[in-house]
């Protein structure tokens, strides 16, 4: 006899029961707070909010908290909500220049106006595990610099003065970003909607792709022209104001990559630029972004279209992490019934096979 | 319901509900062209229904009854885990019976039962272009659909009877709508693509990490592609359903044991317990069973 399996309901309620014990784990450990996980775990904090497109600590701090530590899952918690939310306006660009600088380099000049500053990095640590760290040691505070901070100008502006390195470049007049989350995308892509999908796109699947530039499929030949982090203002402007107001900072990693280019009939040889603009501290991310940014202007550029990172449908409709993660593990849900069919195609194309064997080479060669 | 107050009626915000109601009227305007829309991140994962539950939201209003299946079953993990969304989010009259329904959800199925005017089946769609598997770039098939040029899909048809003597398509089979558009009828079996044809209910399409959107509008033309001599056929079961003796459903094939015996039963479950209800027998079904034993 045969019951239909039921209860699908029960099923579901308990194993999501189940989970919430699993995610509090032994009663006897202290359970995590938020404000530990913003202050301790700020580079997974970052992560969440870069890629899942919304800048708040304590709102990624929670869904890492909810994910159990899985941040896929936790920006796709925070991607479900930020969906939700109204758009008051679009702010003002950023103007990096005017950052309050925690870390600066360029791999490019040795020296260059407002400095080199390694700030918090883990460059040059040595990778040894720390068993001190397992316990709870008292932790130096770190040495300040005493003078006041100079203005440190975007190494692409100190190269862009004698025409060495391509300008910004000018929107025309009128023209308004788009917004990759109200609009479906259509390929081919302007820039600004390719930036915004690689800004919010998975740093594995990013890094994997800078990385197959560098070891020759479209190599572009990077130099780090800069790497800056620290807090930026983020200005509006509000339609009863006649100037912009300022609703405060936030901490941004970006990266300028410098890349060689022959030049092209329009244009005589000159150094070509990679972006890269992550949320909070991610220099991979940032160098991954401004890599594969620079392999997507191929077609802009007029290079011969060769290799993956180069392919803008291919790399744009593959980046995002949740979309990836949804489709790749729909494969869990039940396809009984087009299994079903395909058991059903299989046996009658077994069948079919047997009688032609049994039936000899003398049917075959008649078919022929 | 208090946990009402931090969501609109049905999840979505109205300016979505309207943007995404703006495509469904699209592609009724244009039927079997797939319309791109603005699809949200919905609180399920891309690829377990984001597309269909944004279309149902779009439509859904106070007085709808709603029905979910997936695999034609009401009571599979995710239908359940869709409805009661919801009922949670919009406190809607949910059925399992495909007649009562004002509205059904589906993946992978079409009822047994005849569907009415009035009623709205919504598909959940995985891969919306019927061509993506013979060409991957969005770029070239939407030029293949503007051109109407299908000669690929009817190349590999050709290959496929060239090498097994059939159609080896079993699911997921490629129709014609009204003569104009190649559609996928999203994973369904073939068995149920004649459903689609001249259906007197609207079919809506929602493909939400694909961001697309098509339709069928009652009593439309949806042809399965075929050839004049290799004509379109649909699966057939050379036994009945086990439990209610239904000829002519489609069965889903249920591991009794390990050493190979199984039993056919009815997919569509309200087709096959009404079925029951209504004093249908089949030769596994409890009391014949236990009769026999």
């Amino acid at each position: 006899m045969y019951v239909a399996v039921k209860g699908g309901e029960a099923a579901i309620r308990n194993a999501h029961k189940l989970l919430a014990d699993r995610r509090r784990g032994d009663r006897d450990v202290a359970p995590i707070q938020l404000d530990q996980i913003v202050e301790q775990m700020s580079l997974a904090v970052d992560r969440v909010m870069a890629e899942g497109s919304l800048y708040d600590p304590e709102l990624a701090a929670l869904a890492i908290k909810q994910a159990r530590g899985d941040l896929i899952e936790a920006i796709f918690l925070v991607r479900a909500y930020r969906t939700t939310l109204p758009r008051f306006g679009y702010t003002k660009a950023l103007e990096t220049a005017q950052m309050q600088i925690e870390r600066r380099i360029s791999a490019t000049f040795k020296d260059l106006p407002g400095g080199q500053l390694l700030g918090p990095t883990f460059d040059y640590t040595h990778r040894l595990l720390d068993p001190e760290l397992a316990e709870d040691a008292p932790i130096e505070a770190p040495d300040q610099r005493e003078e006041p901070e100079v203005f440190t100008p975007r190494v692409t502006d100190i190269l862009g003065h004698d025409g060495m390195i391509e300008e910004d470049g000018e929107l025309p007049e009128g023209a308004v970003a788009g917004d990759l989350t109200r609009e479906p995308l259509t390929f081919p892509l302007e820039r600004d909607l390719r930036l915004q999908a690689l800004a919010r796109g998975d740093e594995g699947f990013l890094l994997g792709l800078a990385y197959s530039t560098q070891r020759g499929y479209a190599r572009s030949h990077p130099f780090v022209g800069e790497i800056r982090i620290g807090e930026v203002e983020i200005e509006l402007d509000v339609a009863e104001l006649d100037f912009p107001l300022t609703l405060g900072t936030i901490r941004v990693t970006e990266c300028q990559m410098v890349n060689q280019f022959k030049g092209s009939a329009k244009q005589p040889p000159q150094f070509t630029r990679g972006y890269g603009l992550v949320f909070g501290q991610s220099e991979r991310k940032a160098m991954s972004m401004s890599l594969c940014d620079r392999a997507l202007r191929a077609r802009e550029l007029g290079e011969d279209i060769t290799a993956t990172a180069q392919d803008e449908e291919f790399v744009i409709s593959h980046s995002d992490n949740v979309q990836s993660t949804g489709f790749v593990e729909h494969l869990k849900l039940p396809h009984y019934v087009d299994f079903q069919a395909e058991l059903d195609l299989i046996r009658r194309m077994r069948a079919e096979h047997e009688h032609n064997r049994l039936a000899g080479v003398e049917t075959k060669e008649a078919a022929e | 319901m208090t946990d009402l107050a931090t969501y609109n009626f049905a999840y979505l915000d109205e300016q979505t509900k309207r943007m995404i109601r703006r495509a469904i009227l699209k592609a009724i305007a244009i039927p079997g062209y797939q319309v791109p829309f603005a699809s949200r991140e919905m609180p399920m994962p891309y690829g377990w229904g984001t597309g269909g539950v944004q279309v149902t939201a779009a439509v859904l209003g106070p007085d709808d009854t709603l029905k979910v299946i997936d695999q034609g079953a009401d009571d599979t993990t995710n239908a359940v885990s869709i409805r009661a969304f919801f009922q949670k989010v919009a406190n809607v009259r949910v059925t399992t019976k495909t007649a009562d329904a004002t509205i059904i959800q589906t993946r992978h199925r079409i009822p047994e039962a005849q569907l009415q005017a009035g009623q709205i089946l919504v598909y959940q769609v995985p891969i919306p272009e019927p061509l993506r598997f013979l060409e991957p770039r969005e770029t070239e098939t939407r030029k293949m659909h503007a051109l109407e040029e299908y000669g690929l899909m009817h190349v590999k048809l050709y290959e496929d009877i060239a090498r097994h003597g059939h159609i080896a398509t079993t699911y997921a089979y490629p129709v014609k709508v009204e003569g104009r558009y190649v559609m996928d009828p999203s994973p369904t079996p073939k068995f149920d693509n004649p459903k689609m044809h001249m259906s007197p209910a609207l079919q809506l399409f929602g493909a939400g990490r694909e961001k697309r959107i098509y339709a069928v509008p009652p009593y439309t033309e949806v042809v399965s592609l075929d050839f004049e001599d290799h004509p379109f056929e649909i699966q057939t079961f050379s036994q009945p359903c086990a439990l209610c003796g239904a000829k002519g459903s489609y069965l889903d094939e249920v591991i009794l044991d390990d050493k190979g015996g199984s039993m056919f039963v009815c997919s569509d479950t309200d087709f096959c317990e009404d079925r029951q209800a209504k004093g249908h027998r089949g030769a596994l079904a409890a009391d014949t069973a236990e009769a026999a034993e």
